[in-house]
């Protein structure tokens, strides 16, 4: 994570130095094998979330996720942060996702902050990808 | 129309149903010429009974049974018969079946059923067919002549060598999205038999051929689709009165292939989103099918409605009651020769759709 970190931060650097017209610097760049190994990590954790997505041990009842939202579909990740008008507050994805468990799998509710959760909304949103953000959006 | 009569009664009959909430079912009536020949029929689909352990079963699917059953036992005038329409069970097992079967023994009338793909993966359809006889055959009833098919079969290969048990095929054919699925089609067999069945009726009988996948080409990827449905068209072009009324897909979905009008019908259990949502697909959703709002999930029922079918002159009308949405009435329009929304029309007629949430 820490890598990761610096990396974007020198990149944001970098593209300064550039607005600039100054020679760019080239001190720690990342590399091909950092960008796949990054990817890697990621779709690691979308794969995560697609087994959790469709998996009966997520709840207490058997009800998954891809019973009512097959590849993730309507969950529209791009709308949150949303005034969720049933619960009477804006909320984000995670939030919406515990409804779900809660609700129609009868479950427990994650920490949002938890892997699971994170591969969850990684899963959700990378099925959603290209689509423009929307936050707000009914 | 000669229907009126009948239509007036049965929203009378609605009216007095909306009092105790309305219902996912879908009410078919045929309306011809002479009155006495007018008959309805109930449609009620997808209610995937889904088991948890010993004696408890997922409540918000057996919620969705039980109303449709309560509800259609109210309607007057009688329906002549009830449809079930396919996924009585979400695995298959003799608990799910057994369960729902239950459910279902308390309807009024006589029930014709059609097989879903988590009624069959399991055991290829053996338990079901004890509970419900076979998985497709034809009967007549009052001039109209109706065909149900199992459309959800798929190939040798994948259904007998793939996969180590039962357990694990269910698991994969139940799987919506799930890319270890596999094309649903009628098969060979079946449509040598179909093309038998229709050989001996004349092409200006009206034809209703139910089926649990529609028989046209929508999404591949869940299914929203039969691999042999140009195939299986084939032999219903010939009449000049064609309707597929089909589950599987949750959704209001309508389109017209020559002489075949092609219907939906809701689930009792949950929506479905239109294949259109999932930004990553290809697909091919009729042009005529104005989607329906997405559902609202804090009601469990949203998006589960019921139907009123007319099929006057032996065109399918269907009027969807969907709850908390408007209702809406899906009908063919003998000028346009394709069903048509009455509400929410073409582009170019565009009304502002409904409002969820």
């Amino acid at each position: 994570m820490k890598k990761e970190i610096v990396a974007s931060g020198l990149a944001a650097v970098i593209g300064c130095a550039l607005l600039a017209g100054a020679s760019p610097a080239r001190a720690d760049e990342f590399t091909k094998q950092d960008v796949e190994r990054w990817n890697q990590q990621f779709m690691q954790v979308v794969q995560k979330g697609r087994e959790l997505w469709t998996s009966p041990a997520l709840g207490k009842n058997g009800v998954v996720c891809g019973q009512c939202h097959p590849n993730a579909a309507n969950s529209h990740p791009e709308t949150y942060p949303k005034f969720q008008k049933q619960i009477g507050r804006v909320i984000t994805l995670p939030e919406m996702i515990n409804w779900c468990i809660r609700n129609p799998l009868e479950g427990v509710p994650l920490a949002v902050d938890s892997p699971e959760m994170t591969a969850l909304v990684a899963y959700a949103t990378y099925e959603r990808r290209g689509v423009k953000l929307e936050p707000g959006k009914h | 129309m000669s229907n009126n009569y009948s239509r007036r009664s049965f929203l009378r009959t609605a009216g007095t149903v909306a009092a105790v909430g309305a219902l996912p079912l879908t009410l078919v009536e045929l309306a011809f010429a002479k009155a006495e020949d007018n008959f309805t029929f109930a449609y009620i689909s997808d209610s995937h009974i889904q088991h948890i352990r010993g004696t408890k079963f997922v409540n918000n699917w057996d919620r969705g049974l039980i109303r449709a059953v309560a509800e259609t036992n109210l309607i007057s005038p009688k329906p002549d018969f009830v449809m079930f329409g396919g996924d009585l069970a979400q695995l298959g097992t003799k608990a799910e079946l057994d369960h729902g079967a239950g459910m279902l023994g308390k309807l009024n009338g006589k029930l014709r059923c059609v097989m879903g793909e988590h009624d069959y993966y399991l055991d290829l359809g053996e338990y079901w067919s004890k509970l419900f006889g076979p998985q497709y055959y034809s009967f007549d009833h009052k001039g109209v002549h109706f065909v149900v098919l199992n459309s959800i079969l798929t190939t040798d290969e994948w259904t007998y060598k793939r996969w180590p048990t039962g357990e694990q095929r269910m698991l994969e054919m139940a799987g919506l999205d799930n890319p270890n699925g596999s094309p649903f089609m009628v098969g060979e067999k079946q449509r040598e038999w179909l093309a038998k069945d229709l050989a001996g009726i004349a092409k200006d009988t009206p034809l209703v051929v139910f089926s649990h996948s529609p028989i046209q080409k929508i999404y591949k990827g869940w299914n929203f689709w039969t691999d042999d449905a140009e195939q299986v068209q084939a032999l219903l072009q010939p009449f000049s009165k064609v309707n597929v009324v089909y589950g599987h897909v949750h959704q209001i979905q309508y389109n017209q292939i020559g002489n075949i009008s092609f219907n939906s019908v809701m689930a009792t259990a949950w929506p479905w989103p239109y294949p259109q949502s999932y930004a990553q697909a290809e697909q091919y959703m009729p042009k005529l099918t104005i989607p329906m709002n997405r559902a609202d999930p804090f009601f469990e029922r949203d998006a589960t409605g019921w139907q009123l079918i007319d099929v006057n002159t032996g065109r399918v009308a269907l009027n969807y009651n969907l709850y908390s949405n408007r209702p809406r009435t899906v009908a063919f329009d003998p000028k346009l020769g394709h069903p048509v929304d009455k509400q929410f029309q073409a582009e170019a007629t565009l009304q502002p759709n409904q409002t969820q949430y």
